[in-house]
Order: C-alpha cells, then structure tokens, then sequence
C-alpha cells in the first residue's frame, strides 16, 4: 500500500504497484534533481535572509532608534525587503520545486532539457536579488507586493514564463491519463500568476492607470497572488502527501472538484476588500465583500477533505515529519481563510482594516499554512531526489517545535494588540499617541515570536546543508522519523 | 488527457471574470475621470503639485511611508477618521487623478496623511509647518515623544559652519541634547526640502460635486448616543 505508485492505485484499478513503476519514479525523481536542488538551496538561503530582515523591522516597530542611522535599513525598506524576499526568494523557489517535482510525478513524465529550466531558476533568483538590493537602496516602487523596481521584473517575468512552460510541457508529455486534483491546482496557478503580474506590471508601473483605478489593480493582484497563486500550489502539496504519506485516498473526489471550482470562482473578486471604506466604487467593494464570504465555500468543503481523511490516523503524527507539518499547514488554511472571510464584513473591517491584526492574519496564510506545508513538502523530496535520508530527526524535531509555537505566539500576540489599536483608533477620545503606545508591547511580543521562529530556520538550514554534504550510505534507507512507527505500514508508508 | 481542455477553460473563465469585472470595467467607467474647473476661482481642482512638492513625493515612495500611513479618509461614522481632524470630508476617486501613483496605504502605525497639509501650515508670515516637518523627520521623539516613527536623520547633514550660517540650518529648531558641537550646523539636505514640500502639499480641502453627495449626516439616534455618552463623562 505504501509504496510510491499507491496514490495512482488508489484513484485508477487499473494501476497497480509493481516494481517497473517504482523503478519509473525513481527516474522521474532523478531528472528533477538539478532544477529541483537549485530552486530548494536558493529557496532556504532567502529564507534565512528574509527572516534577518524581519527581526530587524520586527525591533525596529519597538525600539526605532535601533540602527535608525542607516538610511538603506529604515523600517519602510527593511520591511518591504523582508516581504520580498520570504514572497518571491522563499515561497515562490519553493512553490516552483514543488510543482515541478509534483507535476512531474503525478504526469509520470520525465522532465526534459534540464539545462534550460536550470537557467531560468537562476534568473529568477537573479532577478530577485536585483529587486531587494534595488528596495534597499531606494528603487521601491511603493505598491504593495510590487515593490521590485521596473529594471528587476521582465527578468522575473521571462524566468518565470520558462519554469511555468516546462511544468506544462511535463504534464503535456506525462504517460498518465488522469489528472488528479493536485494538478488542476497547479495548471491552474501557472495560468494564472502571469496573467496577474503582467496586467499589473502595466496598469500600475509601465502605463500607469488614472488615479484609484491603480489601487484596485494593486489589490486585484496582491490579493490574488495569494489565493491563485500560494493557495493552489499549497493545497496541491496538500491534496498529494495527505493521502501519500497516510497511504489512503483523499476523503472525497467530489468535495475535491467542488472545492477547486468554488476557490476558482470566488477568490479572484476577493481583493477588493482591502479597500473597504476607501475612494473606489462601493459596488465593487460590495462584490469583494461578497466574494470574500463566498471563500467560505471553498475552505469548508476543503477542510472536510483533508481533515476526514485524517481522522483516523492521527497516530502517524507522532512518526511522520512530513505529515505533522502539512496537517498543521492545513489546519491553519482552515483558520485564516475563515478569518479572512470574517475580516472583509463591513463592520468588522472597520476595526480591523489599517492596524496589526491584519499583519497577524497575513502571517497566519503564508507562514502558518504555506511556509509551513513546503516545509512538510520538503522533508519529503529531497530525501527522493538524493537517494539519502535526513541527518538529524532532532534537529526536525527542533525546526517544527518552535516554528509551530513560535508562529502562533506570533498571531496570538499581534491579533490582540491589533484589535486593541483598532478599537482605540476608532475611539476620537483617546489621543493617536497613546494607541500607537499601547501597542509597543505586543510589538515587543512578537519580536520574541520572531526569535523563535529564527532558531526554527536555522535548525532547518543546519539540517539541509549537512545532507547536501553528507556522503550517500549504500544500502541505508531508512526514513528519518521522529520515533520508530508502532506499525510496519505506518513506518514504511511515513516514507 | 482529454479533460484538460475543459479544466483549462474553466480556469481561464474564472480569471477572466473578475480580470473583467474589477479592472476593466473601472478603467472604462472612471479611468478618465477629469479635474473640475471652478469658474469662481478660475482653478481646476485637484491642482497639480508643485515641482518641488513633486520630488518630495519620490522620496516619500522610496522611504516607504506608505507602510505606515494611509492616505484616504474614510466617511464619517465608518471609523473615526474625521473625528480625529484627518480631513473635513471623505476622500473620492477624484482627489488622485493627479497622482502618477496613488499611496492610499493599508496601515496606520502612524496617522493618516492625506491632509496633514491643513494641520501643519506655512504662511508668508511663519514657517511653522515646514519647521515642526523637520524637527519631526529628524528625530520623532522631539515633537511626538513615545512615538515608534523611526529618526530621519540621514536626509539632515551635520556640517561645519564656514563663513556666514545657513540660512536654511535647523540648527536653533532642536533640542538641547540634538545639538552638535560647537561650530557646526544641521541642514537638511535636498531630499528632506523636497519631503517637507510634499507633506506641506497634502490637502483635499476642495468639495467636489460628488463629496456632497457621499456625506451623510449622522444618524439622530446616534448622535443622540453620543451625546449621552458625553453627558455620562
């Protein structure tokens, strides 16, 4: 049941698990390692670095005299940086290996003309690394989620065209005559973001639109970078190793096609609802709000998905690395998309809109739910790609301990001290001063939610490096796992 | 394989909707809108900002600002915006249109900016606004103690005096422990002119035909509340 052809078996009778399909992922497996290594090594280092500059704009809320000479490490560069670099260094590195490592299994198709692909990962890592140096030097452009300055983004966006071309030629050459749900998440996303970044690029940057049109294409992007672009490939990973690694079907195929074509529907008219209350049509704020609610649809049908197919086997989150961080993932998908849906009604907006619990629900989205589902993603490929195991099960143990405490003392922290700043805000009677003042704890807080999160990264880091470097045993490959799995199944289907 | 000309419609539509519905047919239906000429004043309103106004706004962009202060006043009873004297009415569509890129912003760590040009006023007689600007740029302790607005004082050079002082040196604005030594003045440099401009720039004061329109008086009932409230003070 465990073995890597089982999700194929599960779906169509007529495959079944023999050794010439597990001798044909391996080899799938290994066209992906070039491409696949590159994007992982460059998607931990932005990591590292995006979290760097977090903590440096995380003091900087409580303590701004904290490097406050430095004019390229002000808090409007530093924080802009951080968000650039953990979006478009980290998630989306991640996101693409993912895909591509995913797209190239479930097509069973080898990927072709790795060289290509290889150079345009390194663009795109090039091209990223033009944007931040451009943010901290004063190229910003200012729009949320589009900060890299023009001179940065048609690299992006011609390294991101190659790397979307070659995820769809590999379904397009697969031998698999099913498309499983994972897929139509991941066609769906590589459509998509193009499409978003490139009307956003010229109504916003190279013609740009007449006044407030401009923010609703800001925030017909960002938004959606979010729900049609991390969403999909999140809950692709998801919808694969749930049922992979528990060796069993996903709860339900028709829930799965429901919740894919309601997402599709609903989520790209969503944006508009960081606009509430603001200088555009009230019509579409309406629409957005409306659409907001309706990602309740989506979620819920989703949720019952993932979550029934877990019940059951709740004891394989005691040996499973993997598992624990992509049902954590999928719980927080649960919790912030239900909290989003809250926070686009008009008269919880009011509150919420302009303070910290927004910041608190963003990190609960890309990090408790998406960072934390490629993490999960991670510890599951690489060990496929380089036919070795992970070194330390301790330092897994460490990485997903205070990753998961820390983020949420992190979204508990700053939610609380948001919705203080928001109810004081919308009180004239208490000066502006103080509300700013009665947040620097919770600011305090989460700086220390920050810290512990980065003792997380490193861990991971450590791990990562040390089993790039470390010699391939031959014969040894058993799975790392926490403990020893009290069942022969559980143990052999946690790999 | 055969399905996946269907599932690729399905999700062309689904961008194509909302691709259609929010940017397209606002770019139709006010991606033009123009600035109202005033026959009275003889002016058309928003006023374009002056050059030097314009040059601040780019340090304002590559500073970041925006990260931490809006610029939109939302109407009155949704927020306290108004209450707090961030502007006299709502901001519209129209008050942009003269901005190569709209900083409405989505966070206020610090207030809202949009007319902070009423509060913080030059007039031929004083420079009073421009003076609290940079005290406030250079360190926000001086003016807003307790506030998490981090210093500025990179766009300010500590310079020494040769021959007469600078007649733009901030020097006598700071306080005693800002001072440098003897000998030496502050000045700000060219980027910190040119953001104070802006700042001093910032001002929707004009009303607009549809400003009247989207004012809505406060309900009786909740004024009534109100007042009571106060009463009960």
């Amino acid at each position: 049941m465990a073995n890597p052809s089982s999700l194929a078996a599960s779906l169509s009778p007529e495959a079944s698990p023999d050794l010439v399909k597990r001798a044909e992922l391996s080899e799938i497996d290994a066209s992906t390692k070039a491409p696949a290594i590159f994007l992982l090594g460059s998607s931990v280092l932005w990591l590292l670095l995006g979290t760097v500059f977090a903590l440096i704009a995380s003091f900087k809320m409580h303590s701004p005299n904290f490097l406050g000479d430095y004019e390229w490490l002000t808090f409007g560069r530093i924080r802009t940086a951080h968000l650039n670099a953990v979006v478009y260094g980290w998630s989306v590195n991640a996101s693409f290996a993912v895909a591509i490592w995913l797209m190239a299994r479930l097509a069973r198709g080898v990927l072709r003309h790795t060289g290509l692909l290889f150079t345009a990962t390194v663009f795109w890592n090039l091209g990223v690394t033009i944007g931040i140096a451009g943010i901290l030097l004063g190229d910003s452009t200012s729009i949320e989620w589009l900060e890299f300055p023009p001179y940065a983004t048609p690299l992006l966006f011609v390294a991101y065209a190659l790397i979307g071309a070659w995820a769809i030629i590999t379904f397009r050459f697969g031998k698999s005559n099913h498309i499983y749900v994972s897929q139509w998440y991941i066609l769906a996303a590589l459509f998509w973001f193009p499409w978003l970044y490139s009307v956003a690029q010229i109504m916003m940057i190279f013609s740009p639109a007449r006044g407030t049109v401009q923010s609703l294409v800001n925030w017909w992007f960002a938004h959606n970078v979010l729900g049609l672009w991390f969403t999909p490939i999140g809950l692709a990973a998801v919808y694969y190793f749930l049922p992979k690694v528990l060796g069993k079907p996903i709860h339900s195929y028709y829930l799965s096609v429901l919740g894919f074509w309601s997402l599709a529907i609903f989520y790209n008219w969503a944006g508009v609802h960081h606009l509430i209350g603001g200088p555009v049509p009230v019509w579409v704020q309406s629409a957005g709000i409306a659409a907001s609610f309706m990602m309740v649809v989506p979620v819920v049908v989703t949720a019952i998905n993932h979550h029934m197919t877990m019940v059951g086997s709740f004891g394989a989150l005691k040996t499973s690395p993997t598992l624990r961080f992509i049902v954590f993932g999928a719980v927080s998908y649960t919790l912030a998309s239900l909290q989003g849906s809250s926070m686009a009604l008009r008269s919880w907006n009011e509150v919420t809109h302009f303070t910290h619990y927004t910041v608190g629900h963003s990190h609960l989205g890309m990090y408790a739910f998406f960072t934390m589902v490629m993490f999960g993603a991670i510890y599951y490929i690489l060990p496929r790609i380089l036919l070795k195991e992970w070194p330390s099960a301790p330092l897994i143990s460490v990485h997903f301990w205070t990753t998961a405490v820390g983020v949420i003392f992190y979204v508990v922290a700053i939610s609380v001290g948001g919705l203080k700043q928001g109810f004081e805000m919308n009180n004239a009677d208490i000066p502006f001063i103080e509300t700013v003042k009665n947040t620097i704890i919770y600011l305090e807080l989460r700086s220390y939610a920050g810290v512990l999160m980065t003792v997380g990264h490193i861990a991971f880091a450590v791990n990562f490096t040390w089993m790039l470097a470390k010699r391939r045993k031959a014969g040894a490959t058993a799975p790392t796992l926490f403990r020893t799995g009290p069942e022969i199944e559980l143990e052999a289907s946690a790999r | 394989m055969n399905r996946a000309p269907l599932i690729f419609l399905g999700i062309f539509f689904a961008l194509a909707f909302s691709w259609t519905g929010i940017v397209l047919v606002n770019q139709i239906s006010y991606g033009d809108l123009t600035p109202v000429y005033d026959e009275n004043d003889g002016i058309a309103y928003p006023q374009a900002l002056p050059g030097i106004a314009q040059q601040g706004r780019l340090v304002y962009q590559d500073l970041g600002c925006v990260y931490c202060h809006t610029q939109q006043v939302r109407r009155p009873g949704f927020g306290a915006d108004i209450e707090r004297g961030w502007g006299e009415r709502q901001s519209v569509a129209r008050d942009y249109i003269r901005e190569p890129r709209v900083f409405l912003g989505s966070m206020r760590t610090g207030p809202d900016l949009r007319n902070v040009g009423t509060r913080y006023v030059d007039t031929p007689t004083s420079k009073a606004g421009s003076e609290w600007h940079h005290r406030h740029l250079y360190d926000p302790q001086i003016t807003s103690p307790g506030s998490n607005m981090p210093p500025f004082k990179f766009l300010y050079e500590t310079r020494k005096i040769v021959g007469e002082p600078s007649v733009n040196a901030i020097t006598h604005l700071l306080p005693e422990q800002y001072q440098p030594e003897a000998g030496y003045e502050v000045v700000p440099t060219k980027r910190a002119e040119s953001l104070v401009a802006y700042l001093l720039s910032l001002k929707d004061t004009y009303a607009y035909p549809e400003t009247n329109n989207v004012y809505v008086e406060p309900a009786p009932e909740e004024t009534k509340a109100a007042g009571q409230k106060e009463e009960s003070k």
